[in-house]
């Protein structure tokens, strides 16, 4: 109880407006709700690589068709809208990243920026390596 | 641009909520003509005047200072005061109060929660020692006053209660604009009270309630940017867990 008393003589009967689908009021906690949801599909791709490495344990067989079972319509469905989310959870990341950081003297813009130039670049080499290595 | 000073009429739509005769609130529509100038709270005001007197709303100083004029505006936070009518038209305002706050009548909130949290961060400086006056003035250098201006510059107007979710699912949360404040002293060089703030911020309802949404600092109308305020104090929290702040001399007073 507030030790702080309201002047209104009626303040014991207030109203209180309920929660009930709060994130679907504004767009930005859609956004919000997207951003924090797009977290599960991304532990859902880690675990897809994680049943890869415990086939590969396995030997060449488990492991083959480990990777025949990713070619199935589904699993290619799965990983577009699972790369769509990841490439969504980077941005938001960075892009709250300022947030996070103690006070800079520099445009936050330019924290967010950076760090999406970062992810780019890294990504960019990641393919090239793979590109340049596969058979 | 010369301001038009022509009458236009703008439809705004109330909530009301009379405690002695409603047992939940409805809305309650008005055509109030407008000119340019017109800010939200001169639309109420208008209202009050020459259509409903029962009509009821906080306000002072009507030039985004005081606080006290804060609505929700088709679901955004705003000071209503500093929000003009000439924005929405030719689209009708759909005005209520601040989200998470109990409604005690029509667009007035019950404010004590906050005041409660307020009075929990200890919003004044916290010294080691009383300074004597012959020694003279505090002085702080601009850098030292950078560290906490902005936040400094919080009206308490509870914007960012209403646009934080956190808060609205639990209400035990500290919020936005008492832990920027007890940044703001944490953050000021003639403050040394860390140690005696700390159960408030190290507290599951303290900075580690927040999930960073971040709809605090976008409806702020003073560019407080209560959730940087709060993120960067997740680090200092987690260093002052591990013991590393006392280590670094900035545990402050025990
Ligand atoms: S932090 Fe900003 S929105 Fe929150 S109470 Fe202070 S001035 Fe208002
Ligand atoms: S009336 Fe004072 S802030 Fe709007």
């Amino acid at each position: 109880m507030s030790r702080y008393r309201s002047t209104a003589k009626t303040a014991a009967r207030t109203y209180m407006q309920p929660m009930a689908g709060w994130w679907t009021k504004n767009p930005y906690f859609v956004r919000y709700m997207v951003r924090e949801g797009s977290a599960l599909l991304l532990t859902a791709y880690a675990l897809v690589l994680l049943v890869g490495l415990w086939r590969l344990s396995q030997g060449a067989a488990a492991f083959d068709a480990w990777r025949a079972a990713l070619a199935s319509p589904l699993s290619v469905v799965f990983h577009a809208v699972g790369l769509v989310m990841v490439v969504y959870h980077s941005y938001t990341w960075f892009d709250v990243m300022p947030k996070t950081a103690p006070d800079q003297p520099i445009d936050p813009k330019l924290i967010t920026g950076g760090g999406i130039a970062a992810a780019v670049a890294v990504s960019v080499l990641i393919l090239a390596a793979l590109l340049w290595g596969a058979p | 641009m010369p301001i038009d000073t022509t009458t236009r009429t703008i439809e705004i739509e109330c909530l009301r909520y009379d405690p002695q005769t409603d047992t939940e609130p409805h809305f309650s529509s008005y055509q109030v003509p407008f000119s340019d100038d017109m800010s939200v709270l001169e639309g109420l005001q208008y209202i009050k005047d020459q259509l409903d007197g029962s009509l009821t709303f906080r306000w002072s100083c009507r030039m985004a200072i005081c606080g006290s004029c804060g609505q929700e505006v088709n679901g955004v936070p705003v000071l209503s005061c500093h929000t003009f009518l000439r924005d929405y038209f030719p689209h009708k305002l759909r005005i209520e109060p601040l989200n998470n706050f109990p409604i005690i009548r029509d667009l007035v909130i019950d404010q004590n929660d906050f005041l409660d949290k307020l009075e929990s961060v200890k919003p004044y400086l916290v010294t080691k020692l009383e300074k004597p006056l012959a020694a003279g003035p505090h002085l702080q250098t601009p850098q030292q006053l950078n560290r906490y201006y902005a936040y400094s510059q919080c009206i308490n107007c509870l914007l960012c209660y209403a646009a934080c979710p956190q808060y609205g699912l639990n209400s035990d949360f500290t919020g936005p604009a008492a832990l920027a404040l007890l940044h703001r002293y944490n953050a000021d060089s003639r403050d040394q009270g860390w140690q005696v703030r700390a159960e408030v911020i190290n507290a599951d309802a303290g900075v580690w309630g927040c999930t960073l949404v971040g709809y605090c600092s976008e409806v702020c109308p003073k560019a407080v940017d209560p959730a940087h305020a709060i993120n960067q104090n997740k680090v200092n929290s987690a260093m002052d867990f591990f013991g590393v702040l006392k280590l670094m001399n900035k545990g402050g007073t025990e």
